[in-house]
């Protein structure tokens, strides 16, 4: 009994003390370190936090510069991520625009099939024109609801005008200015327009409440209008173009209230549209003369841009060539001038060597040459004696 | 050029791999302590401290380990000193074991090392909350030593494979 409880106490001071080979603290002292430490901070001594603000200050760094590793692969994960969800994304896009453009299709087959009935019957298209108009105030007074925009006769505003906010009915202009115009919206209590509730189709008249809204008024109580169901212009009195979204049936109680889609306080920019009645064959006829001056104008422009382009070509090109011939004529006459600065410094030295050898021969023929009272010989500096002398001071004849 | 060549510089990277795992660790954002998993974390620190404090081949170092523990405490914001305390408790019970093993045995060590960790998160606690009133949950707690527990054996055989490829190299 005595030898094990030993064995455990040599075990445990061996675990304790013993700093082995390698080291430089033993246990029992950085344990007792470490107890000092918790103590001193257990009782807020400010050595300990000034420890661990210096600590923290080398920790944080450090912690930054170990987790880049990391934080790069974390980024890669969020990076391929993100790719993965954006290619189910697009796989879903892909599948939603093939529907829409399968739904287009339907749509366009509708609308051919609308004009090709509307011209049996003879009825008009509705063609319009639009002006985009910032609001300039939209002050409301309990008794007045409209808005004044910036365009007015100057940009051919008219009386009546259709309002637009997007593809929603906003209201219709009442008074024009020459730069200013005043718009009635549908929540006035003066706004009366015919309506058409869909789907059943029940025609009615939509007066404005001098709220936010607008109430249906005067149909039928037979008339059951479902909830949600959609308002929309009916064209009726040619006032607007039938099929303008208005907003929906709020509530169905005794009062049809009407939730309009555009929200007048939240207006910044407004399209006014004017219709006008054209018969539809004529409409198509003048689309298609429009489209075929349309394509004729883009062919022209095409052609000259072709053409302008083929002159500027052949403009670079000569210029690349008169270029080319000044280089050209350049060099030759450096050639030149290199050729008769050569020439010039070999006369220089010739000159030089036979004044050179003139005056050695001056020395020693000089005599012979030179004219004398008794001999008829040459002047000293002629070309003559020169000549004289060169030729050893024999006679030139 | 006296500089160290390539090759030393990688003998001398793998050789001192512990130490550089052990302050990776404490240092790194990316804490297996803290997971965000509730239900799975372990501490790696306790692992590498106990398989290296058991075996003589490896050398961590108690100073490094004592600064190891000073930069977790920081890094966690908890008392300082007391990771520092229970890395050395760790390395004190290795230590013992080291002692009085003559015939190491996996098994054994692995027992051991839960009995250990549980002493030493024990005591950790009981300083936490009795002495800083830290709360620790305690559920969390046990799960973190449970999974350490369970994930020794398959670090022990990593650290195995290392001591028997990189040290045993290193040592010739």
């Amino acid at each position: 009994m005595n030898t094990d409880r030993d064995d455990f106490i040599i075990a445990i001071r061996s675990a304790f003390l013993q700093k082995g080979a390698q080291q430089t603290f033993s246990l029992l002292v950085l344990m007792l370190f470490s107890l000092i430490l918790l103590i001193l901070g257990s009782f807020n001594f400010k050595g300990i936090d000034y420890i661990k603000i210096g600590v923290k200050e080398v920790v944080y760094r450090s912690s930054f510069i170990v987790s880049v590793p990391e934080n790069f692969f974390k980024k890669t994960y969020v990076v391929t991520n993100d790719h993965f969800i954006f290619y189910n994304e697009y796989k879903k896009i892909k599948s939603e625009l093939e529907v829409l453009k399968s739904k287009n299709l339907i749509k366009k087959f509708i609308i051919l099939e609308n004009y090709r009935l509307k011209s049996i019957i003879d009825d008009y298209l509705i063609i319009s024109d639009e002006i985009i108009a910032k609001i300039l105030i939209d002050k409301q007074s309990p008794f007045s609801r409209s808005i004044i925009v910036n365009k007015g006769t100057k940009h051919n505003i008219k009386l009546g005008m259709t309002v637009l906010e997007g593809q929603y009915l906003v209201g219709k202009v009442i008074e024009v200015n020459f730069l200013t115009s005043r718009v009635l919206l549908l929540s006035d209590l003066n706004s009366k327009i015919p309506v058409s509730i869909e789907p059943q189709g029940i025609q009615s008249i939509l007066s404005g409440t001098g709220k936010d809204d607008a109430i249906i008024q005067y149909f039928k109580k037979n008339n059951i209008i479902e909830d949600d169901a959609v308002v929309y212009t009916s064209g009726s009195g040619g006032i607007f173009k039938a099929g303008i979204p208005i907003g929906k049936i709020k509530n169905l109680n005794e009062e049809k209230r009407v939730s309009l889609f555009s929200d007048f306080t939240q207006l910044s920019f407004v399209k006014i549209l004017s219709y006008e009645k054209a018969r539809i064959k004529a409409a198509a006829e003048a689309k298609l003369k429009a489209e075929k001056k349309a394509k004729i104008k883009a062919e022209e422009a095409r052609i000259k841009a072709e053409e302008a382009i083929k002159v500027e070509k052949a403009r670079i090109k000569a210029e690349e060539a008169i270029k080319v011939e000044k280089a050209r004529i350049k060099a030759e006459e450096a050639i030149k001038a290199e050729k008769a600065r050569i020439k010039a410094e070999e006369d220089i030295r010739l000159k030089t060597e036979e004044e050179k050898i003139f005056k050695e021969l001056n020395l020693k023929y000089g005599s012979k040459c030179r004219k004398k009272i008794f001999n008829k010989l040459y002047k000293v500096g002629t070309p003559e004696y020169r000549a004289c002398v060169l030729n050893k001071g024999i006679k030139i004849n | 050029m006296t500089g160290i060549s390539k090759q030393s510089l990688i003998k001398i990277i793998l050789s001192n791999a512990p130490i550089i795992l052990l302050f990776i660790s404490v240092l790194n954002e990316f804490d297996l302590n803290y997971l965000d998993s509730k239900y799975f974390s372990f501490n790696f620190v306790y692992i590498l401290i106990f398989y290296c404090s058991l075996k003589k081949n490896i050398n961590l170092g108690y100073g490094l380990i004592f600064l190891a523990g000073i930069i977790n405490d920081v890094v966690t914001n908890i008392p300082i000193g007391l990771s520092s305390l229970g890395y050395l408790l760790i390395c004190v019970s290795a230590a013992y074991l080291r002692t009085i093993t003559l015939r190491p045995s996996l098994l054994k060590d692995w027992i051991y090392f839960l009995f250990t960790i549980l002493a030493v998160n024990s005591f950790i606690y009981t300083l936490s909350t009795l002495i800083f009133s830290l709360s620790i949950e305690y559920f969390d707690l046990l799960i973190n030593i449970f999974f350490t527990f369970l994930l020794y054996l398959i670090f022990y055989y990593l650290f195995e494979t290392y001591e028997k490829k990189i040290i045993g190299i290193s040592n010739v």
